[in-house]
């Protein structure tokens, strides 16, 4: 009798339970999906209604079929494009991830140094206040002066983009840390090396990785502008291509493209900085449902 | 070990307007295994006092020394209590508790393990081992930082207005639990606090400073039998010395304001 019992009354539950779980996740899904689902049938019929020319302003399917082609080389709907995505889009992604990388290794350590000595910054901060103002987009024709065409100015624009965020945040990161946990270590024993590693370093740690996350936006934004002016290859160098034959859909997917790039590269950091810093959610507000 | 030494000790800082002076000639002695209190009105130097015995700061003249050593700078032997709690929330409670053992300077200290094991039993957060310090109230997270302090075993343990950031009823409760942890292991403590009640209900020694400039006003002896209990603070001579102090105290914040009415 006790086994019929349950078995006649779990099934029941669970099936409420998981219909109102179903609901639940369907109500987030078209949370996520309601914008963009506008935003592209908007675009739609914007293209098909005829206000401009389908070549210029191409309709998301005619993106989507010559992205397909771009990435594919299947259907020769991008003909002189067709099939070339993925060596652009490792191009570009290998670009951002050299020059983001040395610009972020150089700015935290930059910032470190400023932000542990008065002198250090009294001695490096004005410069970087200085050059920080010029645009990377200004540095363009003397890094062509210093590197040629190819990867060098490229790698070179994107890291000095990377600096200045990675370096500025670390430095905030330093200087704002809670004097009381500083002394307390001091107190305790600490040495240099485990003030910095052990204390300094996890403090700063949030502010650090805010500046590296800026820095990898700039990095994309670097990208493209070095890819259109002194390299041959990559999504910039696509897209700048396709403008100058006329080729508006290969535009277009290169553009979103590089956002999709981008936005994974974002990803990244975010899941990492999530990794180290599971402690540092428990005291902000994080936003209504 | 523990034994402090404060003689004719000057303190001023200098700022852009003027010259502060903290602490005027300040001579104290704490003896071995004595529990001192510095009671008074703010501004009175009593915290500036405790950072020159910590070593977080040095005196203008005179002589800090502990355990007949000129003290040098910040040191495991003095284990300070802040009132901003100093746990690391990167940290959990028991890897706080242990932080001080982990460090190279504290070699050979105990076994860490034992020690944040013992610390977590005695301070009744065993529980909460695995929790970060922003996830426990305010009087557990003074618990655990007055555990991670007892991990090193200091000679010396130099409290910062430890309760002050406390309600009332907390306050009372980590008192009493001080004054445990102190008849276990016989700690020289010197504690800083507005509280009068509690500068007297902790204290052998209440030290009574008076401001502008930072100065001993007077030792008080307090001879309330140990180990003491809560009830003892409606006695007789608990309240004597309570109303004694006070005056002082007011007599001494009242000045301050006329003085700054006069302004």
């Amino acid at each position: 009798m006790v086994t019929v019992e349950r078995t006649t009354t779990v099934p029941s539950q669970l099936g409420t339970a998981a219909r109102s779980g179903r609901q639940r996740r369907l109500g987030l899904a078209l949370q996520y999906a309601i914008f963009p689902v506008a935003v592209l049938v908007v675009w739609q019929i914007c293209g098909e209604a005829g206000f401009v020319r389908r070549n210029v302003f191409p309709p998301p399917t005619d993106v989507v079929t010559v992205w397909y082609d771009l990435v594919t080389g299947f259907t020769d709907a991008a003909t002189r494009y067709s099939g070339t995505w993925a060596d652009h889009a490792w191009a570009s992604t290998w670009r951002v991830f050299v020059g983001f990388g040395w610009g972020v290794t150089l700015g935290i350590f930059v910032g470190l140094v400023i932000g542990l000595s008065r002198v250090m910054e009294r001695v490096l901060d004005p410069t970087i206040q200085v050059l920080r103002n010029i645009p990377v987009t200004a540095w363009v024709p003397l890094s062509l002066v210093f590197f040629g065409i190819g990867n060098g100015p490229a790698i070179f624009l994107i890291g000095l983009g990377a600096f200045f965020p990675a370096a500025i945040n670390t430095t905030h990161g330093v200087r704002q840390i809670n004097i009381t946990l500083y002394k307390a270590a001091r107190m305790m024993g600490a040495n240099e090396r485990e003030l910095l590693l052990r204390v300094i370093l996890p403090a700063a740690l949030p502010s650090i990785l805010t500046g590296v996350r800026l820095s990898m936006g700039i990095a994309w934004v670097l990208v493209v502008v070095a890819e259109i002016l002194a390299v041959r290859s990559g999504l910039g160098y696509l897209l700048n291509d396709a403008y100058l034959f006329y080729r508006n859909d290969v535009v277009i997917a290169a553009m979103l493209s590089i956002g999709l790039l981008g936005f994974f590269s974002d990803r990244i950091v975010v899941l990492v900085r999530d990794m180290l810093l599971v402690w540092n959610d428990r005291e902000t507000f994080g936003g209504e449902n | 070990m523990g034994r402090i030494n404060i003689s004719a000790v000057s303190k001023r800082f200098e700022t852009a307007q003027a010259t502060v002076t903290a602490l005027d000639n300040v001579n104290l002695a704490v003896e071995e295994k004595e529990i001192v209190t510095l009671v008074g009105a703010s501004g009175c130097g009593k915290s500036t006092l405790l950072n020159l015995i910590a070593g977080f700061d040095t005196p203008t003249a005179g002589q800090v020394l502990v355990d007949g050593m000129a003290v040098r700078g910040p040191g495991p032997d003095r284990g300070v209590v802040f009132q901003q709690t100093a746990l690391f929330p990167w940290l959990t409670v028991e890897d706080n508790i242990g932080f001080g053992l982990s460090l190279q300077a504290n070699r050979g200290k105990g076994d860490r393990r034992q020690v944040v094991e013992r610390m977590l039993q005695r301070t009744g957060l065993a529980a909460f081992r695995e929790r970060r310090p922003a996830e426990l109230s305010g009087g557990m997270r003074q618990r655990a930082a007055i555990a991670s302090v007892l991990a090193i075993n200091p000679s010396t343990l130099l409290m910062d207005e430890p309760f002050g950031a406390l309600d009332a009823l907390t306050r009372s409760i980590m008192q009493d639990f001080l004054l445990e942890i102190w008849e276990e292991q016989r700690k020289t403590v010197v504690l800083v606090t507005h509280d009068i009640d509690e500068a007297i209900y902790l204290a052998d020694k209440t030290v009574v400073m008076t401001a502008h400039p930072g100065r001993v006003s007077e030792v008080i002896e307090v001879n309330l039998p140990r180990p003491r209990k809560y009830e003892m603070r409606s006695t007789e001579p608990f309240i004597a010395l309570r109303d004694h102090v006070t005056d002082i105290v007011r007599a001494e914040a009242l000045k301050g304001t006329t003085m700054a009415d006069a302004h």
